[in-house]
């Protein structure tokens, strides 16, 4: 497993690592269950905050962590079917605790995990949402083997596995209009991102751990309105805990996952704050895992094309330029009307590039 | 256009001659439209209550779930359904009391809550959904039910088991009379842990029979969840019959208007004719007349449901408690109305107003333009008039025996009584005007032959009101004996059925055990009778299931209806059920039959060894060896008792042990407070009838007071010429007076046995299809003579004014009669 390589940036890497906390508090205005829960805008006394110098021990760190605030499990993946055509879809479980100490009998736990799915073609973008209570059964996740449940949407270790990671899972969601069961091999180790697994977020201290394994083959089925399937592609997925907000000021995101022909991994997004110029990070992952933090100077990310979705502006087609690479590709959506939805909701959805790279992978918008 | 407008201005100008007759007409108007449009808002209210109690957590419309045999059922079960992907919220709702006030408490999990829920809406406000999920959490009730517990926010109140709520908070949106929380603290506050009493289905949840089976087995039964509210069918018959009191007193109301318009035809006939001879076409006139009507309507109508709303806004209060102490229905005190149901007031008003107004349409329509007045001809009109009422009283008293006959049920014990109402009142004039022609061939004085005659002319203009007071009385009558005999054998049925001399309430099932074995060592006490329940449903009807221990208490005074002669030794041995009066009709089994009791096991199999009384009771009840119930019955809460406790004792003891046991007792009580509650209950079931009998019969008071006031001025044309012979006016005042209270006895003496008739309706028809239950037919004789005397007084006062005014009248008053004859 490669850690990503220490940073000077401290302060940009860490706002990084925490894009999907920063996800819940998007839009929260219109979500108390994204504000109320973990409310991540205030301080969090009584919780465990995340140490320099701790290694990551897995399997342990695969399962869930009540000492900490806010935590998720996230995998996307984009498909080819043997009909020729493309799909892509999306699993998300996250844990909220609401007070330290969470973890507690029956239903005086006080732990509440919300999941996102969706799947995506060219025509359909279908998406379903669920909240759980912890304590009873409904939610949860457990170590080794692996296996994050949130009612009847799985992601754990096939049966088949006998190991004790997540190099073999199984994912699968869906509700009366989709559904979906891949199998996810990896094929590439563990990315431990930050410092080995310690990512900051500012000087102040703020930090969460995050490792990715972006290099999952997978293969399955996905069901769209009824209509089944058989697909194979590249997933991508994400550990993150935490128990820190972002700043205040951020309005929003734009996060590319992008899987290179080659077998490249790239890692990127835009924070856009309503004070500042916008910030950007990166993060270059080689075939082998090795990786490379990008910094801003090297970024350029620009909208090419809005679309009015869901009563916005949303801009869906990108240039993407990492100067040092020698990278100048455009985005372009499978399905441009990948909204989601949900509490909160947000724009994410399979996209493909070309230009000086080509290969696919997930666009997340949020704050438009 | 302009012909009907003078001629609506003609026919206007007759209210202004007659102000009498026209308030007459405006109030049976109103106060038919008032009494109809209360009781319908009475009935709006306590179903709204229904319906927001149920909304308020699941939302309008949608699914739920519940347990199969009613009652509660496991949490693992909602586990399961959340794993096979099925979107549901679990709810724990059971009762509770804080001080002396009865409450809901209302277990929700708001993560999961459809977002149809208003509760919720909490999810849209951070701060609260914290507070409720965090900490001690949060009890949420509305600011009425703080009013009624007398609690301000942040009170920590503790229910009678000794649990302290978390902080009361006020939410607009919490159903009325209960105390929302978080699921969790719901079970530890009913001590109910890992126990669920609904499950909601998500708006869009695919849940069809066969996935349920496969998930949950026989466990769970899918309703909709309008059909949840088991409250709105329990309380079905309640409302029901306040309709039907409501729709009589509609009635009543009606026959003031139909008297009043029918005067008023009467009296502008002339007008009419004048107008038909200056050209004006019968179409016009009815046209005019039709106007006239709906301008009624709406100020009648409108004044009607004024007063509708102030009668609903007097009798909520008992309604409430009434609804409250039989169903454990909490209905929001303050009245709110909706535009639909005012529309439904003036449509019943306009309907009402052209009804009574149709014969006068009718009649208008066919009306000669060129003929003249032919006072004289009255008898051939007054003959077609009583034959056309007995063929009406005929028509009327076939519907109901064909009501009877045919018939099953509420309805048609309510058309039985309304037709025979009907019948017997159309049959009134009829069978006066035969009593009247008979005495006239027997009198021989022409002063008595003349009071005979005048009094048959007269029997047309007073009918309608004789009729309405006839009617009023039989319902007083009728009601009156229904409920006291009721009031009787419900007094007789208590002392059969409370011989404990004290009943207590454990909080919890251990508690009951350490009162039991506490309560054996006392010397005071003879008997301990656990009195455990359990809850099933047969055919979809809640029913509670109780357990008997073998006891002279029981044996020597439990009241039966029937039963086998062995029935006490047959229901300790094996087997064996004592089913209430209410369940054996429902099911239809009778001494003998076979009985299947779903159990927590399987069906259990037993007979009916004895049909009890069970007055009061919403819910069935079977009543079985305490043993047996403790086999096949997992879930019996076993925390109620009797004791038997030497009687001058009584109150030591319960004190003792009240020091002893203090929180583990939920509740006890002695024998006479537990009669004087159950007495109370009863009183209020039949308070809001009775209120509605009382004002049907003020209203045909009324009714009969506007008839002989208008009539009064008609009388001076008949009665001048006998003055002109020589009989004094105080004569023919007393003769007036004698005449009026003679058809008042009349009408009293034929509501009699008419009473009696729907006495036997009420209690052999209504009260069975209504309740369950039969009362013994019962009869009250001095109920009777005080119906005699109220109509007497009625009627005495009624014609009070004209009679006095008669009287009074100057000579030249009388004698303008033959100057203006026409």
């Amino acid at each position: 497993m490669n850690a990503d390589r220490p940073t000077g940036s401290r302060e940009r890497l860490g706002a990084a690592m925490s894009r999907r906390s920063a996800l819940i508090l998007a839009l929260s205005s219109t979500s108390a269950l994204a504000q109320g829960f973990g409310g991540l805008g205030a301080n969090a006394p009584g919780f465990k905050f995340p140490q320099p110098g701790t290694p990551l021990v897995f399997p342990k760190d695969h399962g869930a962590h009540p000492d900490f605030r806010t935590e998720w499990w996230y995998v996307t993946a984009n498909l080819k079917g043997t009909d020729g055509a493309s799909y892509g879809v999306q699993w998300t479980l996250f844990r909220f605790a609401l007070e330290p100490n969470s973890a507690r009998a029956g239903w005086t736990d006080r732990n509440v995990w919300m999941a996102h799915a969706a799947a995506t073609d060219a025509g359909e973008h279908l998406f379903a949402q669920k909240f759980a209570r912890g304590g009873i059964g409904l939610a949860g996740v457990e170590a080794a083997p692996f296996r994050a449940y949130i009612d009847d949407w799985l992601l754990e270790t096939r049966d088949d596995s006998s190991g004790a990671g997540i190099e073999r899972l199984r994912v699968s969601a869906g509700n009366g209009n989709f559904a979906y069961a891949l199998d996810l091999t990896a094929t590439g180790p563990i990315v431990l991102q930050g410092e080995g697994g310690y990512s900051r977020k500012s000087d102040a201290g703020q930090a969460s751990y995050y490792y990715s394994e972006p290099f999952f083959m997978t293969e399955g089925s996905v069901s769209i309105h009824g209509r089944e399937t058989q697909v194979s592609g590249r997933a991508w997925m994400d550990r993150e805990w935490s128990s820190q907000a972002l700043a205040a000021d951020q309005q929003g995101w734009d996060w590319f996952a992008l899987h290179l022909d080659g077998g490249v991994k790239l890692m990127l997004y835009r924070m856009r704050s309503v004070k500042a110029a916008p910030f950007f990070f990166g993060n270059w992952i080689d075939a082998d895992g090795a990786t490379s933090p990008l910094m801003r100077d090297d970024i350029a990310i620009a909208p090419l094309e809005n679309m009015h979705i869901a009563d916005r502006d949303t801009p869906v087609r990108w240039r993407v330029q990492i100067k040092s690479r020698g990278v100048d590709v455009e985005t372009r959506p499978l399905n441009p009307r990948s909204w989601m939805a949900t509490e909160p909701a947000y724009w994410e959805g399979p996209i493909f590039f070309s230009g000086s790279h080509k290969g696919e992978g997930y666009l997340e918008m949020t704050g438009y | 256009m302009r012909a009907t407008f003078w001629t609506l201005a003609a026919l206007m100008s007759h209210w202004r001659r007659r102000p009498g007759n026209f308030m007459t007409l405006l109030a049976g108007l109103a106060i038919a439209t008032a009494l109809w449009s209360g009781v319908q808002a009475l009935n709006a209210q306590a179903r709204n209550s229904y319906d927001a109690a149920t909304a308020a957590i699941s939302g309008g419309g949608g699914r739920m779930l519940l347990a199969a045999r009613g009652g509660l059922f496991e949490q693992d079960l909602f586990v399961k359904l959340r794993r096979a992907g099925v979107e549901v919220s679990p709810v724990l709702e059971g009762a509770s009391r804080i001080g002396d006030k009865n409450i809901r408490i209302v277990g929700v999990e708001p993560v999961s809550l459809p977002r149809r829920s208003p509760i919720a809406h909490m999810r849209k406000r951070a701060d609260i959904l914290d507070d409720f999920l965090t900490g001690e959490g949060r009890a949420f009730a509305s600011p009425q039910t703080l009013r009624r517990l007398d609690l301000a926010e942040g009170a920590q109140p503790q229910t009678e088991r000794g649990r302290r709520l978390p902080p009361l908070t006020a939410l607009a949106e919490a159903p009325p009379g209960a105390i929302v929380v978080d699921i969790g603290v719901a079970q530890r506050l009913l001590d109910r842990p890992g126990k669920l009493s609904r499950l909601i289905l998500a708006d869009d949840a695919a849940l069809d029979e066969a996935r349920l089976k496969r998930v949950a087995g026989d466990a769970l039964r899918l309703v909709a969840a309008d059909d949840d509210s088991e409250l709105a069918r329990l309380t079905d018959s309640f409302h029901l019959n306040l309709t039907a009191f409501g729709f009589l007193a509609f009635l009543v109301g009606l026959f003031i208007v139909h008297a009043a318009y029918g005067l008023a035809f009467e009296q502008r006939l002339p007008t009419l004719r004048t107008l038909r001879a200056l050209g004006v076409a019968a179409p016009n006139l009815v046209a005019a007349m039709a106007c006239e009507i709906a301008a009624f309507t709406f100020v009648a109508g409108g004044a009607g449901l004024i007063g509708g709303y102030a009668i609903a806004q007097a009798l909520l209060p008992n309604v409430a408690r009434s609804l409250e102490s039989l169903y454990g229905a909490q209905i929001s005190e303050s009245l709110t109305l909706d535009a639909r149901w005012g529309l439904s007031g003036l449509v019943m008003a306009g309907a009402g107003a052209v009804l009574a107004a149709a014969s006068g349409f009718a009649k208008t329509m066919r009306l000669p333009p060129l003929s003249v007045a032919r006072p004289i001809a009255w008898r051939a009109a007054h003959h077609r008039y009583l034959r056309r009422q007995a063929a009406f009283a005929t028509i009327a008293l076939v519907a109901a025996i064909c009501a009877y006959d045919f018939g099953k049920g509420l309805a048609s014990g309510f058309a039985v009584i309304g037709f025979s109402l009907l019948a017997a009142a159309l049959f009134l004039p009829v069978a006066l005007a035969g009593f009247l022609a008979l005495s006239e061939n027997l009198a021989h004085r022409p002063l008595a032959r003349w009071f005979f005659a005048d009094g048959r002319q007269e029997i047309s203009g007073l009918s309608l009101a004789l009729m309405a007071l006839l009617v009023a009385l039989a319902a007083n009558i009728g009601v009156g004996g229904m409920v006291e005999g009721f009031r009787q054998t419900f007094t007789r049925w208590l002392d059969a059925r409370l011989v404990a001399e004290v009943y207590f309430e454990a909080a919890t099932p251990a508690d009951a055990r350490d009162i039991e074995a506490w309560a054996r060592g006392q010397p005071d006490i003879s008997a301990i009778l656990p009195v455990w329940r359990a809850k099933t449903r047969i055919d979809g009807w809640p029913i509670e299931i109780v357990g008997m221990t073998a006891h002279e208490t029981y044996s020597a005074h439990f009241p039966l209806i029937e039963a086998t002669p062995d029935v006490w030794t047959a229901l300790h041995a094996q087997d064996a059920v004592l089913v209430s009066e209410q369940l054996a009709r429902r099911l239809g089994v009778g001494l003998g039959s076979a009985l299947d009791i779903p159990t927590s096991r399987r069906d259990w199999r037993a007979r009916v060894v004895g049909i009890f009384p069970d007055y009061g009771n919403p819910k069935g009840q079977l009543r079985v060896d305490h043993e047996e119930l403790k086999r096949y019955f997992d879930d019996a809460s076993g925390v109620h008792y009797g004791l038997r406790v030497s009687p001058d004792a009584t109150a030591r003891f319960i004190d003792n042990m009240q020091r002893r046991f203090d929180g583990a007792i939920a509740r006890i009580l002695d024998q006479s407070e537990l009669k004087s509650m159950s007495t109370e209950i009863f009183e209020r079931t039949f308070a809001v009838t009775a209120a509605l009998n009382t004002l049907t019969l003020i209203v045909s008071g009324v009714a009969l007071f506007a008839s002989l006031l208008t009539l009064s001025d008609m009388r001076q044309a008949r009665i001048a010429p006998v003055w002109a012979l020589g009989a004094t006016r105080r004569e023919l005042a007393a003769l007036e007076m004698i005449r009026v209270v003679a058809f008042a006895a009349g009408a009293a003496i034929l509501a009699t046995p008419l009473g009696l008739f729907m006495t036997w309706c009420l209690v052999a028809i209504v009260n069975v299809a209504a309740f369950g239950w039969r009362l013994p037919f019962q009869m009250f004789p001095t109920q009777w003579l005080m119906v005699f005397l109220i109509a007497l007084c009625a009627a005495i006062l009624a014609a009070l004014i004209p009679v006095a005014r008669l009287a009074r009248a100057a000579p030249t008053e009388l004698l303008k009669v033959f100057s203006n004859e026409r």
